[in-house]
C-alpha cells in the first residue's frame, strides 16, 4: 500500500504543491490538508511546508501554531506519527514546542536562497533512517530566519540523544553547531531548514531530497493513530 | 498597555549590529550597544492593575514572545476614558 502524506496548507504557505509533487516523485501519495481542519484524514505522515504561514506576523510560526489543524498534528505526533517541518514548517514546530530551540534571523542578515551541502548526522529520524551517517546531500535552502539556536543544556541533550539529524558542511546562517535539522526524542518529529522537495529531480540540480522523502514514506504510523486511519502496514511502499 | 519585546541578552541581534555599524558614517561614533525589538500597544479591560498585569504576563508568555530567544517589558498605564465614557 502506498504511503499517504498530508501536506498542511496554511494561509501563506507556498511550498505545498512542490512537496506534493516531490512525494509523488518519491513514490508516495500526497494530499493537501487545510489548516482549519481538525482531522488529518488518516494520512501516514504529515508535512508542514515552507512559506510564510499567516504572513509570519509577530514571529514565523507564532500564529500558525494555533491553527486548528495543529491540535490534530500534536496528537498524531504524540502517538508516533511522522511529522516533518520544512523551513517555515520547522519554525512552526519550534513555536508549537514539538521541537526545542528557535530559529532566529540569519547571522549575515540576508535572505539566503542557494544549494547547500548537508551531512547526515543521525539516522534515527523518520527522515534519515534509510540513509547513512556521514552521507552528503545537496539540497537548497531558502530562508531569512534559519539560524537555529537553543540553550547549552538543550544542545547537549540533542547531541547526547543523537537528535541532530542534518548539519551544514559550510554554515550559511550562523546556526549553532552547524545544525540544519533536528528531531524529537522519538525521532518521529523532524524539523529542517533545507527544502528536500526542491531537490527532487536532477533537472532541478539535485535529486538528493528524494532519499529523505523515501525514508519518510517507509515510516508507518502505529495502529490506531489518526481518527480514520486504516491498519498500519509494515511493508515499505 | 505597552509590551516591548526584545531579544534576550546574549542572543545575537544582527539588525542592531548592522545599525550600529552604520552610525559612525553619519558622525554618531559614540553610540554603542544598539539592540532592536518591537513594541506592541493595546488596551485591555480588567478589574484592576494586578489582574491586567497577570493577564498580559500570560499573553506575553504564550504568544507575544518566544521565551527561548525573547523577553517582554510591560508598561501599564491606566486608561479611564473608556470607563468614563460608559457612565
Amino acid at each position: 500500500m502506498t504511503a499517504r502524506v498530508g501536506v498542511v496548507l496554511f494561509p501563506g504557505s507556498n511550498c505545498e504543491h512542490d512537496v506534493v509533487e516531490a512525494v509523488h516523485a518519491a513514490g508516495g501519495e500526497a494530499e493537501l490538508i487545510w489548516h482549519g481542519a481538525t482531522d488529518l484524514g488518516g494520512v501516514d505522515a504529515v508535512v508542514l511546508p515552507g512559506g510564510f504561514a499567516h504572513g509570519d506576523y509577530l514571529r514565523p510560526g507564532a500564529i500558525a501554531r494555533f491553527s486548528p489543524v495543529m491540535a490534530a498534528v500534536e496528537t498524531f505526533a504524540a502517538a508516533g506519527g511522522a511529522v516533518i517541518g520544512i523551513c517555515n514548517g520547522f519554525q512552526i514546530l519550534t513555536e508549537a514546542r514539538l521541537l526545542p530551540g528557535a530559529l532566529q534571523k540569519n547571522r549575515g542578515l540576508t535572505f539566503l536562497c542557494m544549494p547547500v551541502t548537508l551531512e547526515v548526522v543521525s539516522t534515527r529520524s523518520v527522515l534519515t533512517r534509510d540513509l547513512v551517517a556521514g552521507q552528503r546531500l545537496s539540497i537548497p535552502i531558502n530562508h531569512f530566519e534559519g539560524n537555529y539556536t537553543c540553550d547549552a543544556a538543550t544542545l547537549q541533550e540533542l547531541t547526547e540523544q543523537d537528535r541532530i539529524v542534518l548539519r551544514y558542511v559550510q554554515n550559511p546562517n550562523g546556526s549553532i553547531d552547524n545544525i540544519a535539522g533536528i528531531c524529537n526524542a522519538q525521532g518521529n518529529v523532524v524539523g529542517l531548514m533545507p527544502h528536500p522537495e526542491r531537490a527532487s529531480d536532477i533537472l532541478l540540480g539535485s535529486a538528493d531530497g528524494l532519499a529523505l522523502l523515501r525514508s519518510l514514506l517507509g515510516h508507518r504510523v502505529p495502529v490506531g493513530v489518526g481518527a480514520t486511519a486504516g491498519p498500519a502496514q509494515a511493508a515499505r511502499a | 498597555m505597552l509590551v516591548e519585546v526584545a531579544l534576550r541578552p546574549g542572543i545575537a541581534d544582527p539588525q542592531g549590529a548592522t545599525i550600529e555599524r552604520a552610525l559612525p558614517a553619519l558622525g554618531f561614533d559614540q553610540v554603542h550597544a544598539v539592540r532592536t525589538g518591537k513594541a506592541i500597544r493595546f488596551s485591555i479591560e480588567a478589574v484592576g492593575e494586578p489582574a491586567a498585569r497577570s493577564e498580559v504576563d500570560e499573553l506575553c508568555r504564550r504568544f507575544l514572545t518566544n521565551p527561548v530567544i525573547e523577553e517582554a517589558h510591560v508598561t501599564l498605564t491606566a486608561d479611564t476614558s473608556t470607563a468614563e465614557a460608559a457612565r
